[in-house]
């Protein structure tokens, strides 16, 4: 157990910056979601943090001690690799005894967290097979089991879901939380799922291109993104963004509702919302739309996400007055895209 | 069936016909085993069961006569027992030493192009060829080898370590001559040997290698449980070679030695040469030589079955 503090640290593959000045602090027993797009550098910066890739330049921290120039093993770390990498001529017990085995414990304590990580993750029966006779699904189970058999200093996660079905994602999700918090162990995970990110983590740090744009609990990432590209990557469909005069307006497909639905002393904002398509997905329904502002000619293109249950007829064609509050109202910069100050 | 093939290929594109085009594409390789392997093989098969000499043309079948003969040889039983010391430690060194080298050549580091290059030498340059450069420097009198232990002290002075004659006479004493052509053969089969195995390990995906130190295993640990049971199924294969090429092969033992001196690094190949085509002997010759023909058939087939049994991916 330890925190995890990465200071200014950038990687280069030759001329190309893949990592760009990242900042991130994990306190002990943190859960930090590194969430962005693919490419964006997250394997990159995880393997500089478990010591599989040279830092370009800054330091990185475990447990209070710069660990630029140590070795994987003495950084005892435990990594979950995006492509598994199980070892293929052992058999999946040999593969999660064998950082145990690294360790030198004796084979009657091996035999029995061995058995309790695959119980963890429902491999009891797979012991005996090759990781060759398993699916996609069940390698990443073993592969996590194998991480999650020692007592590390830090966790770091590749994608360790991305194999499994929605439903088995979900439980996996739960499974995995759970067992966080019980060992209280710092863990890192990254993904480019940004439903994932918003249901694990204590923390989320938002990256594209290589750079932090902003780190911030679920919540706060959500509600309140720090500019542009964080607000058009979270959420699904993510917020809607209209230039409007100096500044980017932005709000949430689930604030912008029928005028009707909302009580007008609060302050609200009205627009005039021309809906073309219409997508009912059960619980909820998604209206796509134009809007058009009193001060300029062109059409913007938005989604509002309506409850099923708030029974409203809509039709496509129709234009129909919207409205949203003004406190989720969101302004962002036109030229840098950073977050504004409400007026 | 083949006339249909033939139709169909005056009328469509036969390049698409697969079964046709197998057919063409693997003859020459049958007709070249057949040919050069198969008819002299049956030949050879013709030759043990007879009385044919290189003299005459005539020869009559004697049945198992030869190899009783060569089996009451005591020269015959002497290289029967060099075979198998030739090969075993020949192969035994060339096993580690070729793990050992491909490690090393496999690993990063400034100016390991030259260092591939000078080990891969022996490969390119004819195996008499550079046999007789060995020849040379196990020479009984201007060996340079002999020149080196004179000049450190070790040879040729009272009381030097190793006696105080002037030379080694590597090639005429007799365990020397043995270790000498075991270390030529051993020269002149690393190379293949290691380039199979970099092949191997470059083969491996390097995030086990990336998982196993993150899994805290050190370098022993890495190499005995994760690299070397990944390499088995190619080291077999390398091994097969080296078995019957080393079994088979006479070359260094006939450039350095000529199975001297008395027989002490007299082969079964070398053997079936000197008494087949140079004593002209056909007959015994190819008795000897065809010997180790059901052993060989055998470790082909253990090995096959090893490197299949060890299969992964
Ligand atoms: N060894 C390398 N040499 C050169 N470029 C590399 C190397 N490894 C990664 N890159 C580049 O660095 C960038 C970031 O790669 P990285 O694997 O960190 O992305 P990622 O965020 O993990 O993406 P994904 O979600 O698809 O896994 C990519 O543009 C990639 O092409
Ligand atoms: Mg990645």
């Amino acid at each position: 157990m330890a925190q995890v503090e990465i200071r200014n640290v950038s990687k280069s593959f030759g001329d190309v910056k893949v990592v760009d000045n990242v900042n991130i602090f994990i306190k002990e027993g943190e859960f930090l979601v590194l969430l962005g797009p693919s490419g964006c550098g997250k394997t990159t910066l995880l393997r500089m943090i478990a010591g599989l890739e040279d830092i370009t330049s800054g330091e990185i921290w475990i447990g209070g001690k710069v660990v630029n120039n140590t070795s994987p093993k003495e950084r005892n770390i435990a990594m979950v690799f995006q492509s598994y990498a199980l070892y293929p001529h052992m058999s999946v017990f040999e593969n999660i005894q064998f950082p145990l085995k690294n360790q030198r414990m004796n084979k009657e304590k091996i035999r029995e967290k061995v058995e309790w990580a695959a119980g963890m993750f429902g491999i009891e029966k797979l012991l005996n097979r090759k990781p060759r006779q398993l699916s996609g699904g069940e390698r990443q189970r073993v592969a996590i089991a194998r991480a999650m058999v020692r007592s590390p200093n830090v966790f770091l996660l590749d994608e360790p879901l991305s194999n499994l079905d929605a439903k088995l994602r979900a439980s996996a999700r739960e499974e995995l939380q759970q067992f966080q918090e019980k060992v209280g162990i710092t863990t890192i995970y990254v993904t480019h799922d940004q439903i994932e990110a918003m249901g694990l983590g204590d923390h989320i740090a938002v990256m594209s291109k290589g750079k932090v744009h902003q780190i911030g609990t679920p919540k706060e990432v959500y509600n309140n993104p720090a500019d542009t590209f964080v607000a058009s990557f979270m959420g699904s469909p993510p917020m809607n963004l209209i230039e409007k005069d100096d500044s980017i307006l932005g709000f949430r497909p689930e604030n912008f509702v029928p005028i009707d639905m909302l009580n007008a002393d609060e302050g609200i904002e009205t627009l005039e919302f021309f809906v073309t398509w219409f997508e009912d997905l059960g619980s909820d329904s998604l209206v796509y739309g134009n809007v058009k502002f009193q001060s300029s000619s062109s059409q913007k293109h938005v989604v509002s996400r309506l409850q099923s249950r708030a029974n409203i007829k809509i039709e496509k064609g129709k234009t129909y007055t919207f409205a949203i509050k003004r406190q989720d109202l969101r302004f962002f910069d036109v030229k840098t895209g950073y977050k504004k100050n409400a007026h | 069936m083949l006339r249909q093939d033939i139709k169909r290929m005056l009328t469509k594109n036969w390049m698409d016909n697969k079964k046709l085009l197998s057919a063409i594409m693997i003859t020459p390789a049958i007709l070249y085993i057949l040919i050069m392997v198969g008819l002299p093989l049956i030949l050879a098969i013709f030759y043990s069961f007879s009385d044919a000499t290189t003299g005459s043309s005539d020869f009559k079948f004697i049945g198992l006569q030869n190899f009783r003969d060569i089996l009451e040889d005591p020269i015959f039983r002497k290289s029967l027992m060099n075979t198998f010391i030739f090969t075993f430690s020949s192969q035994i060194i060339v096993l580690i030493l070729s793990n050992i080298l491909a490690m090393v050549l496999a690993a990063n580091y400034r100016g390991k192009w030259i260092v591939r290059f000078l080990i891969l030498l022996p490969w390119t340059a004819p195996i008499s060829l550079g046999t007789i450069g060995w020849l040379w420097m196990l020479d009984s009198i201007f060996s340079p080898f002999d020149w080196i232990l004179r000049y450190m002290g070790l040879l040729g002075t009272q009381n030097a370590l190793l006696g105080n004659m002037s030379n080694m006479y590597w090639l005429g004493e007799p365990v020397y001559a043995m270790a000498s052509v075991i270390l030529v053969h051993i020269w002149r089969i690393l190379p293949l040997s290691t380039v199979i195995l970099m092949a191997g390990l470059s083969s491996i995906p390097h995030d086990l290698m990336e998982a196993a130190s993150i899994d805290g295993a050190g370098f022993f640990r890495t190499f005995f449980k994760i690299k070397i049971p990944l390499l088995i199924p190619i080291m077999s294969i390398s091994l097969l070679f080296g078995f019957v090429f080393t079994f088979t092969d006479m070359t260094v033992v006939y450039v350095l030695t000529r199975g001297g001196p008395i027989h002490s690094t007299q082969v079964l190949s070398s053997w079936a040469f000197l008494k087949g085509i140079e004593a002209g002997d056909l007959a015994h010759g190819a008795a000897i030589a065809l010997f180790l023909l059901p052993l060989l058939a055998c470790v082909v087939i253990l090995i096959l079955k090893l490197a299949r049994r060890t299969e992964v991916t």
